[in-house]
């Protein structure tokens, strides 16, 4: 288990990356790590600019590393940052609490609806 | 509700998640099966679904997106392996794209539903498996992109083991 020790200006900053949609869906693309930026860029309706500077903020949050293959660059999401078996499990757990809540919370509105 | 026991199982990348209910095993299999009340607690609380198609048969599929606080929409679907109610339900779930169309290589889960009488109350036991650590990752990643409640609950934790 790596245990991560991380400032209150780590945090700030993974918020921060976070906190964009088009951010977030980066981070979702960049997984398989076979993406230059010029590629990401393309799924997005806005410019090449607009897009790598997307991707510094993640790179500065440590959500992505950039790699160096032939002339490209291809932009990778961290795995060691975002997941480990463990904590995303931790989170799928955190989910179904919700989720097991608000149905514990339906049943107590409407009681016996059905027979 | 009470959520009685949880074993997570990182090698086998399995969950199975114990809830009781203080209901009839019958309104507890209302949850899954009328779609106005699966819409109430499926999607993160920010993030209500609104079921689209709704075929609740062996081979049948549900689809429906979730809404987002900026009205931005992250679609789904389910599909239905098996049901005997209000006993039991499988089904596999996944991600779809921003037009409700499959998304090349996006893995999905399959989840088991066990719903059963305890007598002043009803158990629901329900076991997750996902495909590969990868799909994991990608699911999970995207059901935090719905709510943001993942990257939250992850940072949560990354502020958790920084505390101590």
């Amino acid at each position: 288990m790596v245990v991560h020790t991380i400032s209150d200006e780590q945090v700030d900053l993974l918020f921060h990356a976070l906190a964009d949609a088009t951010r977030r869906d980066i981070v979702r693309r960049a997984i398989d790590g076979e993406h230059s930026v010029s590629e990401l860029a393309t799924g997005y309706a806005m410019s090449f600019a607009a897009v790598q500077k997307h991707v510094a903020v993640l790179e500065r949050a440590g959500l992505v590393t950039k790699t160096r293959r032939g002339r490209e660059r291809l932009v990778r999401t961290d795995i060691a940052t975002i997941n480990h078996a463990s904590r995303l499990l931790d989170q799928f757990e955190e989910l179904w609490r919700v989720r097991a809540n608000t149905m514990s919370e339906i049943l107590a509105q409407d009681p016996g609806e059905v027979t | 509700m009470t959520v009685t026991a949880i074993h997570k199982d990182p090698d086998n990348l399995t969950m199975e998640f114990t809830a009781e209910f203080d209901a009839s095993p019958e309104r507890v299999w209302q949850l899954w099966e009328d779609p106005r009340l699966f819409e109430k607690w499926w999607g993160p609380p920010e993030y209500p679904a609104t079921v689209v198609d709704h075929d609740f048969t062996p081979g049948g599929r549900v689809s429906y997106y979730m809404t987002g606080p900026e009205g931005e929409k992250y679609p789904g679907w389910s599909q239905i392996v098996a049901l005997d109610p209000p006993r039991s339900l499988e089904f596999t779930d996944g991600f779809l794209d921003d037009d409700g169309n499959e998304i090349d290589g996006m893995p999905s889960m399959t989840s088991r539903v066990e719903i059963a009488d305890i007598g002043k109350g009803t158990r629901m036991v329900i076991t997750t498996t996902f495909p590969s650590l990868e799909a994991m990752e990608q699911l999970i990643a995207m059901g935090a992109e719905e709510g943001m409640k993942g990257a939250l609950s992850q940072v949560d934790a990354l502020l958790a083991e920084t505390a101590g």
